[in-house]
């Protein structure tokens, strides 16, 4: 299945709320280019829910580092929601679980900006 | 009236014949591909079905799956780089002891050895380069040999006792 990125916005933060899949190909040039938006909008706090992804491949993790950098370079910050299993256990294989702030709870993680 | 030994002997040739003719083994699938995203997802479909079949789990499925998918990504963008009159070749066999998949690109070919580790503090933040070490980290062995022009990977999942299963042709293609 395919990306899809629904947009919304809670106290100031822009929630993604991200379906799918995040691969080359398939989801990771969307995701990029939805992130450029709202940081030449210059919106500073992003949250991406990825409670509905169920795949990412290595690609699909670049553009997750990639939205990060970018936004710490505008200083704008871009943190994680609820991590599917597989996901997750990615992140960690990868020790990108150091580098993301990554929430379970959406109240949460809108709090933690 | 035809006797069952002989239409078994028929087959047999018929099957060895067969194989003579396509340079295929019993139970392996060969696919010739395009340097196309259609590709990638048609590799990582042949990889979750031979996984499915030799009875493997959901994360030893979706583990071998994506260091499939992996490896066709890197045949297509990093060896072939999309280029139209270059082939992908890729192979699937369930052996009785292991599955073995092989993707092999028409490129010009790189050094294993002298990719980043993308675990190093100073490769973290970098957009790319976590392919080959997602695909170490799935299969049980990896082996990247070079074709000259092209690589070569050969990707090895051990079967365990219980979930080894007679290989059959018919099950892959």
């Amino acid at each position: 299945m395919a990306l899809t990125i629904a947009s919304r916005e809670v106290d100031g933060v822009v929630i993604l709320d991200l379906s799918g899949r995040i691969t080359l190909g398939e989801g990771s040039v969307q995701l990029r280019e939805a992130i450029r938006g709202l940081i030449g909008k210059g919106e500073k706090k992003i949250l991406l829910n990825m409670g509905n992804v169920d795949y990412i491949d290595s690609s699909g993790l670049g553009e997750l580092v990639s939205a990060f950098t970018s936004a710490k370079n505008q200083q704008a910050e871009v943190k994680l929601l609820k991590l599917t299993r597989k996901v997750h256990d990615l992140l960690q294989l990868t020790k990108l679980y150091t580098v993301f702030d990554i929430k379970d709870d959406e109240a949460a993680a809108i709090a933690s900006f | 009236m035809k006797r069952r030994g002989q239409y078994s002997s028929s087959s047999r040739r018929e099957r060895q014949v067969r194989d003579q003719v396509s340079g295929a083994k019993a139970g392996r699938l060969n696919l010739t591909l395009k340097s196309t995203m259609e590709s990638v997802a048609e590799v990582e479909a042949a990889a979750e079905k031979l996984a499915a079949e030799a009875g493997l789990n959901e994360d030893e499925r979706f583990h071998l799956s994506m260091a499939a998918r992996e490896a066709a990504v890197n045949a297509v963008l990093h060896g072939n780089e999309y280029d139209p009159a270059k082939q992908v070749l890729a192979s699937f066999e369930n052996t009785g002891a292991a599955l073995v998949i092989r993707v092999a690109d028409q490129g010009k070919g790189f050094d294993p050895a002298s990719l980043p580790d993308p675990l190093a503090a100073e490769n973290l933040l970098r957009g790319s380069g976590r392919g080959i070490f997602l695909i170490r980290s799935f299969v049980d062995e990896l082996y990247i040999r070079q074709l000259h022009p092209g690589t070569e990977l050969t990707l090895i999942k051990h079967l365990a006792p219980e979930s080894i299963s007679t290989p059959g042709t018919a099950a892959l293609l």
